[in-house]
């Protein structure tokens, strides 16, 4: 069962959209991001989406993988739509039944648009390795050294719990069957019952990675880590003429988008 | 030969305990020789191990590498990268998703050139037998070959001393081989002092010297074939001897005079045929 997160899972391959750097791709999801805020109506809905294909295409992810990381949302994505169908005013589907066409039509776009909100950035997560990610996250931040932001410190933390997910994982499998072999039972009663049956699992996973935590500090410092000063990197980040490209495509997405607002569309 | 580790009256004891953990620890240890540590839980080997490179500091005593004293904050950072350090769990001291990334940690820390870390990358890894996995997941990999990784994260900081934390403790027994093996090899090859913390025997017997500690103290050092040869001194700090020297010494208690250091089986066998032909 937890095996099925995805979320932050980096699929290694060799697309375009694999070798732009990583700062490219941040930006793009920026800009991706305020571009699907500026739609309003379908054309504008329908140019987004097209642009999502288009992304997805090209980094050669699946619809199929995507779908099953959008799968723990359901519920907020049900909820969300529900609200919007019942509560927007306008004229009703069925006489004396509160459904809307207005809220039926809020209801798809909001569900659109939190669908391909997640699509987007998981793209980037699905395509860029997480140290690939901290990597420009750090650079992009750089500037903000000057106000004494840590940057280096965040981006080395981000480091460390994408490192760390899988192994955690491996661990709260290994203490759920040994609590089930112990006569543990996670799958009946109700909500609350479950959840405090949880309860005997996060207290030894926590002890453990509180654990791993201090003996990881201790080996890093071992290999003379001593923070972000005169830190060099292996795999340096340059830009390529793909990347220039890519900025230009993403600027033009958002005027593309500022102009089909303009006009209400 | 010169001394790269040294400790004098070394004695450790840590925060909210009663009693040292170390209680008067003399060693040195020649460059590029390989040194297996021994004891059991408790004995002080592994607050031994951790005093080599300043994770702790003596209580009373001092330690010195290469010179350097490890109580001396500005020299901390060459000596830890005089002295590597590899643990027990691999999972906890690999710090990143790609196995080449976590071995370019240490030199990316010490601010070593791209271009070099790149070639020290590859050729610790070859030296390690892992190159052709470079590109994995470490989380994906059996505990013997993360333990490579770990050693050539170690190799990339181009220490002079590797120091071993019980670093077979997590490990099948084809892992244990694999990360002994590898470390011979780069004390035979690559003259790179190795100290091994460890409480199995079979693993002290590649050694040039063998420390035995018990309660905070050093009990015995020599070399292996020597040490395990006093069985009563083993046998009453709890520790095996291994099984060739054993069936030795069995024989010697029922009358026989059997010198007690034949460590593998071919020794052992030739010993006992030598004493039924004579």
């Amino acid at each position: 069962m937890l095996r099925d997160i995805t979320l932050g899972q980096y699929f290694p391959g060799d697309t375009v959209a694999h070798r732009l750097d990583p700062r490219t791709k941040l930006a793009l999801v920026v800009l991706y991001i305020v571009g699907l805020f500026m739609a309003k109506n379908w054309i504008s809905y329908g140019l987004v989406f097209l642009v999502t294909i288009a992304c997805m295409a090209v980094s050669h992810i699946k619809p199929k993988t995507l779908m099953k990381g959008l799968k723990p949302l359901i519920i907020i994505i049900v909820l969300t739509a529900v609200l919007n169908l019942f509560y927007t005013p306008g004229t009703q589907i069925i006489e004396g039944v509160p459904m809307t066409w207005e809220g039926l039509k809020k209801a798809f776009l909001l569900v659109m648009r939190i669908l391909m909100l997640i699509s987007g950035t998981f793209l980037l997560t699905y395509t860029t390795s997480p140290i690939a990610l901290t990597d420009g996250l750090e650079k992009a931040m750089n500037p903000l050294k000057k106000l004494r932001f840590p940057v280096h410190e965040m981006s080395m933390m981000m480091s460390m719990a994408l490192r760390f997910i899988p192994t955690l994982t491996e661990e709260t499998d290994k203490i759920m069957s040994a609590q089930k072999a112990r006569g543990a039972d996670f799958e009946t009663g109700n909500l609350l019952q479950r959840a405090k049956a949880l309860i005997p699992i996060l207290v030894p996973l926590f002890v453990s990675a509180f654990r791993r935590a201090d003996e990881l500090a201790i080996a890093m410092e071992s290999r003379c880590y001593h923070g972000g000063e005169g830190r060099t990197r292996m795999k340096q980040l340059k830009y390529a003429a793909r990347d220039a490209v890519a900025y230009l495509l993403g600027i033009l997405f958002v005027a593309a988008m500022v102009v089909l607002r303009h006009y209400g569309l | 030969m010169s001394v790269i580790i040294q400790t004098e009256n070394l004695h450790h004891r840590y925060p909210d305990e009663e009693e040292d953990s170390l209680k008067g620890v003399d060693l040195s240890i020649e460059k590029g020789s390989f040194v297996a540590i021994l004891g059991h839980n408790g004995s002080g080997k592994s607050t031994l191990a951790k005093h080599f490179n300043g994770i702790l500091t003596p209580t009373e005593g001092k330690v010195w590498i290469n010179g350097m004293d490890t109580s001396d904050d500005e020299k901390l950072l060459a000596i830890r990268q005089t002295v590597g350090m590899v643990f027990q769990n691999p999972d906890n001291q690999i710090v990143a998703n790609v196995v080449e990334d976590d071995v370019a940690f240490a030199p990316e820390n010490l601010g070593v050139p791209s271009e070099e870390i790149r070639q020290r990358v590859d050729s610790a890894l070859k030296q390690v037998g892992m190159y052709e996995y470079r590109m994995h997941a470490p989380h994906l990999l059996s505990g013997g070959q993360k333990q490579r990784v770990a050693i050539a994260g170690v190799i990339a900081m181009e220490p002079e001393v590797i120091v071993l934390d019980e670093p077979t403790a997590m490990l099948d027994p084809k892992g244990r081989r694999e990360v002994v093996s590898t470390v011979s090899r780069l004390c035979r090859e690559k003259g790179i002092t190795v100290v091994l913390i460890t409480h199995h025997m079979n693993e002290c017997v590649d050694a040039d010297r063998l420390v035995v500690m018990s309660g905070g103290r050093i009990i015995a050092d020599d070399t292996p074939a020597k040490v395990f040869s006093q069985v009563s001194l083993m046998e009453s700090e709890g520790l095996t001897v291994p099984a060739t020297t054993q069936v030795l010494n069995t024989l010697n208690q029922q009358g026989y005079d059997f010198p007690l250091e034949a460590l593998t089986v071919e020794q052992c066998a030739a010993a006992i045929a030598a004493n039924l032909n004579a």
